[in-house]
């Protein structure tokens, strides 16, 4: 008896909505993908300078070009001469909004600034060394002075600048190197911690203990794998931050290590379990033709099945740095956040994600700030997806050695 | 002599291993020993805040006296609209993947994407969340911008708990089916499916855990710093636990006297993920149980 017609549709519309719902996950990382560099990439054509301002010189000024981070060592006066920057031999004076009462008295001024313009393009005309940071709308047509353009922030100075005030005036510096070595330098503190003690429960789990023993350690790794990262923040906080700080008599308990140490504690269920499968997969002829020849069981473990099993080690490493460099909550609340080039443990850092975290929230929507945010979280998901791609590479060669 | 050297060789063998194992075996009892100092510590100073008050009542005096109810309320709206988005399609996808789809290089780019989304830190999707749902689509810090947000990110637990549900299911039974003249659909339905269930709800479970303890996905999208009051649409912003936790952690008006607050959120928290752990483990065990009584 043929399928009527109607119920052979029926079945084709419900495959179809099936095969839609199988590519959700493509579709959800190609739209967080275009929606992260959307929101980002921006950035790159913009002038550091805060909004709705210009630095402005005097004429006789040959530099026409500066870039961010000279523009901060000129205001915070590291740099006092012009001759240092290019121009001539001539030393700098700054000019800000507020230097202007000093200037002219409110009447010249004007009741409703009317005359504030003029006044401002007479003092930048006056003055040979003049740097003046002023409002965009008080530069008219008939400005005597000169607007300087500053160089707009490049992928280059934005990855290896060392200096993180996005929110600086006049120039905000954006320079995330401190930021990405904090991420690495916790990340790796967390491996180093967690490793070895992963890999020896995975080892006691696989090889060691009796199935008994399993069954009550396999929930137990699990439940770790399920306590919220805020509450491993919080216990961090309030018992290793100031064990930290005592053992070693710090002023402050919020170092790298402290984050290490959370990290490493939250890396332990991803490692644990990896390493535990790939130990697994061992064959059990080599296993007992090593202890035939005479080896203990410990010389097998550290002979055979470790050596058969590396790539899945590494995997488990691999995949555990992937989870420290990602986590947020935890780190946000034990590392101390200065956005630092970090030296030592024993001191405050900044990752990644805790700054996306932390300041995502102060940033006004589309402004560099906020850009710049988008940008790191767009680091970050490239950094994670090369992770992902090397284990599954890993894993896929693994497999096929194997066969 | 030649035997007197094995002996020694035989003992220091032993005494090696002894000394590992010994190593492999301290190190173990370690790991559990900090999961549990971490939950005790947390049940120890959180026990006496736990009232019924405590669970009932808004948030008062900058934070430090009340209760966190409006934060568990927050946390259950945001579970519920989180699973209403991932579990059917997780599952429908879960289905396509194991069932329908026959070309192994289309299964394997799917598996990749699946297992490369599960990669992306949740900060990342507290990002996307913001620029998509927040921004773009102008559903403002809302309850449903967070819910998706998170149903996004817990999709690929239910799409791979499903798919190895669904792979435990025997073939005898799908050939069985067929022989007896049902189509893929009749016998996904009939068959296929109801011997997965029990799976597919653990890993629901397992899920919902993940949804009720995630705060950086949530930062900038729903939760609400303070708001003693509850939703009335999914267009509103939601107090949530784990955000709730943070904030008198870190960021309260008085950190000091509301850590007791803060003792009894986290421990609230902790034991919502707690049982459903628990829950799903025992699930899972009854299931298994079953079926070999079968």
């Amino acid at each position: 008896m043929p399928k009527p017609f109607y119920k052979k549709l029926f079945e084709k519309i419900i495959e179809g909505i099936l095969a839609l719902s199988g590519s959700i996950t493509s579709l959800a990382v190609l739209l967080i993908v275009i929606f992260l560099f959307k929101e980002g990439l921006g950035l790159f054509n913009r002038s550091p300078i805060s909004e709705g301002y210009v630095l402005a010189v005097n004429k006789s000024n040959p530099i026409s070009k500066i870039d961010a981070n000279l523009v901060k060592q000129i205001f915070d006066q590291e740099i006092t001469n012009w001759e240092k920057v290019g121009g001539k031999k001539d030393s700098i004076i700054l000019f800000h909004l507020d230097d202007i009462n000093s200037i002219y008295t409110e009447a010249q001024i004007g009741e409703n600034l009317e005359n504030l313009p003029t006044c401002i393009s007479n003092v930048v005309d006056s003055i040979g060394g003049i740097v003046a940071f002023v409002p965009k709308s008080y530069i008219k047509s008939d400005f005597k002075g000169k607007v300087i353009e500053p160089v707009n922030i490049t992928p280059k100075e934005f990855l290896l600048g060392k200096e993180w005030y996005p929110t600086a005036e006049p120039s905000a510096q954006m320079g995330i190197l401190p930021i990405l070595l904090g991420t690495l330098w916790v990340s790796l503190g967390a491996i180093l911690l967690s490793l070895p003690l992963g890999l020896a429960v995975a080892i006691y789990m696989a090889e060691i203990a009796n199935a008994r023993v399993r069954n009550i350690f396999k929930p137990i790794i699990e439940l770790l794998a399920g306590i919220p990262s805020v509450i491993y923040g919080f216990f961090g906080l309030v018992v290793i931050v100031p064990l930290i700080q005592t053992v070693f008599n710090l002023p402050v308990g919020e170092t790298a290590l402290a984050g290490s140490i959370i990290l490493a504690i939250m890396a332990l269920p991803t490692i644990i379990t990896i390493a535990e499968d790939s130990l697994r997969t061992t064959p059990r002829s080599m296993k007992e033709a090593s202890l035939a020849l005479g080896a203990s069981r410990w010389q097998t473990i550290y002979r055979i099945v470790i050596p058969y099993s590396i790539s899945g080690i590494t995997a488990a490493a691999i995949l555990g740095i992937g989870r420290a460099i990602g986590e947020t909550m935890a780190v946000l609340m034990v590392t101390g956040n200065a956005a630092v080039m970090p030296h030592s443990f024993l001191e405050p850092v900044r990752t990644i994600p805790a700054t996306i975290a932390a300041e995502l929230g102060e940033s006004p929507k589309d402004g560099l700030h906020y850009q710049a945010l988008f940008i790191l979280g767009s680091i970050l998901f490239i950094m994670t997806l090369i992770i992902n791609l090397t284990v599954e590479y890993i894993s896929s060669r693994n497999k096929l050695g194997k066969r | 002599m030649i035997s007197e050297k094995r002996t020694k060789i035989e003992k220091s063998k032993k005494r090696s291993e002894q000394i590992a194992f010994g190593i492999f075996r301290a190190m173990s009892i370690l790991v559990v020993g900090i999961l549990f100092f971490i939950l005790g510590f947390i049940v120890v100073k959180g026990i006496s805040v736990i009232s019924w008050d405590f669970i009932t009542k808004m948030p008062e005096d900058g934070m430090t006296k009340g209760g966190i109810y409006p934060a568990i309320i927050g946390t259950f709206c945001l579970i519920g609209g989180s699973i209403l988005f991932s579990f059917p399609i997780g599952v429908m996808s879960g289905i396509y993947i194991n069932e329908y789809a026959t070309n192994g290089k289309l299964v394997r780019f799917i598996r990749l994407m699946t297992n490369n989304l599960a990669g992306i830190p949740s900060i990342v999707f507290g990002l996307f969340g913001m620029s998509l749902f927040v921004n773009t689509l102008g559903f403002g810090d809302s309850i449903i911008a967070g819910s998706l947000t998170l149903g996004l990110m817990t999709l690929p637990v239910v799409i791979r708990t499903t798919e190895e549900a669904l792979k435990s299911v025997d073939n005898s039974f799908r050939h069985g089916s067929y022989a007896l003249g049902a189509s893929k659909l009749q016998t996904i339905r009939r068959v296929t499916l109801p011997i997965a269930y029990p799976n597919i709800i653990t890993g629901l479970i397992l899920s919902i855990g993940r949804v009720s303890g995630e705060t950086a996905p949530i930062l900038f999208t729903v939760a609400a710093y303070f708001l003693p009051k509850l939703p009335h649409s999914i267009f509103d912003q939601v107090m949530a636990l784990p955000y709730h936790l943070y904030v008198l952690a870190t960021s309260g008006t008085n950190i000091e006297e509301s850590r007791p607050m803060a003792y009894g959120t986290a421990l609230v928290l902790i034991m919502i993920v707690l049982i459903l752990n628990l829950l799903a483990n025992a699930l899972r065990r009854y299931f298994s149980k079953k079926v070999k009584m079968n």
